[in-house]
């Protein structure tokens, strides 16, 4: 349950460096993805033409601070987003780091807290640090998105086993893998993790061919939510074989 | 009578194609409005680099347009196009290599010498070409007249094939508006001698020789209908990438700067399309130099068909 919304797909897709819009909207409904994000800081008031092809996707839109790097900005940016799309469902990113994209916590938490005062329902992007989780959940934030790795960068679960803890930590908070993710392969082991969601853009924009690929991701993340779901066996130390060594019939 | 309506790429196109056939033409060109969004064009002929997002139609029909221009202006240059990608981001040099055909690896030294030392690996696309936008549009506008047809500002008399890009917005709900922002920048002290393009995962750019030293440097995509001038923003994205290029553009002077808003239909395709009152030729995005000729020679084609001619007047 993100903010009391129920999803059927647990993929969430960025809207951003496709090929086309056309191209965008086939790769959405190949991916059976429910809720898209889009930013704003950028494109500002006058993106109107492209954000009524997001809106006839029929998707559930969650717009985005991407960047932005204070805390006046993204919260600015996020009123805009509200009137422009009338959800109070926000993607808080406060970048702190030009070059990595690395999100600047304090100023998350800052922005979390004025946004959500506002009544914003906030998915802030995080990184995989607890306390900072824990601030922003006293902030009032509902959903947290730790990233798997820097934007763009498909380099996947970079801190798996920190991302581990923090699955464990927060037991009853939705969690979303948000960025890094570059391959299948990477949006399922977070999902047999027992993440709630992975949110991705380039690995399936900058895809040779974004449909196809879109729809592997969407392939990935329902069968590592079914695994998960299906509980997953532990790694054990010795091989265990699955058929019975002793007792065999004597054929011969 | 056909009336093109538009000075543009698109409208100077159709019009060149149509008047070759021998139909007769005007062009219509109020005198109040913005200069056409082509003005600021890279005026590179580049299907096969463009491939890499554009869908194969592009670069499969965007190879007549080399021909197409050289038949009729001075100055496009078959030098190719040089690919490159800073070291860290080597691998995007892989993914464009592998998106894209017509290439060959080579060292960017031995086509560029000044980039010795900063690029170890480039791709070539020698069927490519540039040229400068303005001037070949001029030349295609002389080129009219000197064939007999009229510029006019009044209503148009004839049968109307609309080429106004976003003006013609009216007629085309699903036209959308696609900002491009450019520089140009006099650099006597650099010396390339084809466009270059920048392989960067957030700022790619491109760099076109326009000769004397100048280069224009391109150009930003916004989803946005904004028509104020160039951001701040993107001023520093292209120079930080003009200057990753080659940093002899850190001294370079910055003659002009330019945002436009390119035509766009939801599929990127520039295309025909037949309305009741008019043919529209438009949507040309970021491929009006290369599908301009293309489309128009197809407009003309058709309607110098007779069957086909019957058909677009049925419409």
């Amino acid at each position: 349950m993100f903010y009391g919304t129920q999803l059927n797909s647990r993929l969430m897709l960025g809207t951003a460096q496709y090929p086309s819009p056309q191209v965008l909207r086939e790769a959405i409904a190949a991916s059976g993805a429910e809720v898209i994000t889009v930013s704003l800081r950028r494109e500002g008031s006058a993106g109107d033409a492209f954000r009524e092809i997001l809106r006839q996707s029929g998707c559930r839109i969650l717009p985005n601070t991407a960047g932005c790097h204070s805390v006046r900005e993204a919260v600015t940016t996020a009123q805009m987003a509200r009137e422009l799309f009338g959800t109070n469902w926000i993607k808080l990113e406060v970048i702190g780091h030009a070059d990595t994209l690395q999100p600047d916590p304090f100023a998350l938490v800052e922005a979390a807290r004025i946004l959500t005062e506002e009544g914003f329902d906030v998915f802030p992007y995080t990184t995989e640090d607890l306390i900072v989780g824990e601030r922003l959940i006293e902030a009032g934030c509902r959903v947290l998105m730790p990233w798997g790795a820097p934007i763009g960068s498909g380099q996947g679960l970079r801190h798996r086993e920190a991302l581990r803890s923090m699955r464990a930590h927060f037991p009853d908070v939705p969690l979303v893998i948000d960025a890094g993710i570059g391959a299948p392969s990477q949006a399922m082991a977070a999902m047999e993790m027992g993440f709630d969601a992975v949110l991705l853009n380039t690995a399936v924009a900058k895809a040779l061919d974004p449909v196809a690929m879109a729809r592997a991701f969407g392939a990935a993340v329902a069968a590592g939510r079914a695994a998960h779901d299906a509980g997953l066996m532990p790694c054990r130390d010795m091989a265990t074989a699955s058929t019975p060594l002793f007792g065999m019939a004597e054929l011969a | 009578m056909i009336s093109v309506l538009g000075t543009g790429v698109a409208g100077l196109c159709a019009a060149t194609a149509l008047a070759e056939r021998g139909f007769p033409v005007e062009v219509i060109a109020p005198g109040d409005v913005p200069a056409p969004a082509s003005h600021l064009a890279g005026g590179m002929l580049a299907p096969f680099c463009e491939g890499e997002a554009a869908p194969r139609v592009v670069v499969s029909k965007g190879q007549a347009a080399l021909g197409w221009w050289q038949a009729r202006v001075p100055g496009v240059e078959q030098r190719g196009t040089l690919v490159v990608a800073p070291p860290r981001d080597a691998a995007e040099l892989d993914r464009f290599a592998r998106a894209t055909q017509g290439h060959r690896a080579v060292s960017p030294a031995d086509l560029e010498p000044e980039l010795a030392g900063r690029f170890a690996r480039g791709l070539h696309f020698p069927d490519e070409a540039h040229m400068d936008p303005r001037a070949a549009l001029a030349h295609l506008r002389a080129r009219l007249v000197a064939q007999g047809v009229a510029f006019r500002e009044e209503a148009p008399r004839g049968d109307i094939v609309d080429c106004r890009g976003l003006a013609a917005a009216g007629h085309l709900p699903d036209l959308r508006a696609v900002r491009g922002e450019m520089l140009e920048l006099c650099a006597p002290d650099v010396q390339l001698t084809r466009p270059v393009r920048l392989l960067h995962p957030r700022f790619p750019c491109y760099v076109v020789p326009r000769g004397g030293g100048r280069y224009m440097i391109g150009a930003t995509m916004v989803e946005s209908a904004r028509p104020g001038p160039v951001t701040a923003r993107a001023v520093m994205e292209l120079l930080s990438a003009a200057y990753t290029l080659h940093p002899g553009f850190a001294e370079a002077e910055v003659i002009a700067t330019g945002a436009g808003l390119r035509p766009a239909f939801p599929d990127n395709i520039p295309a025909l399309r037949h309305a009741p009152d008019r043919i529209h030729l438009n949507g040309l995005y970021r491929h009006g130099f290369l599908m301009a000729p293309v489309l128009g020679e197809e407009l003309a084609a058709a309607l110098a068909a007779p069957l086909t001619k019957d058909v677009t007047h049925a419409h």
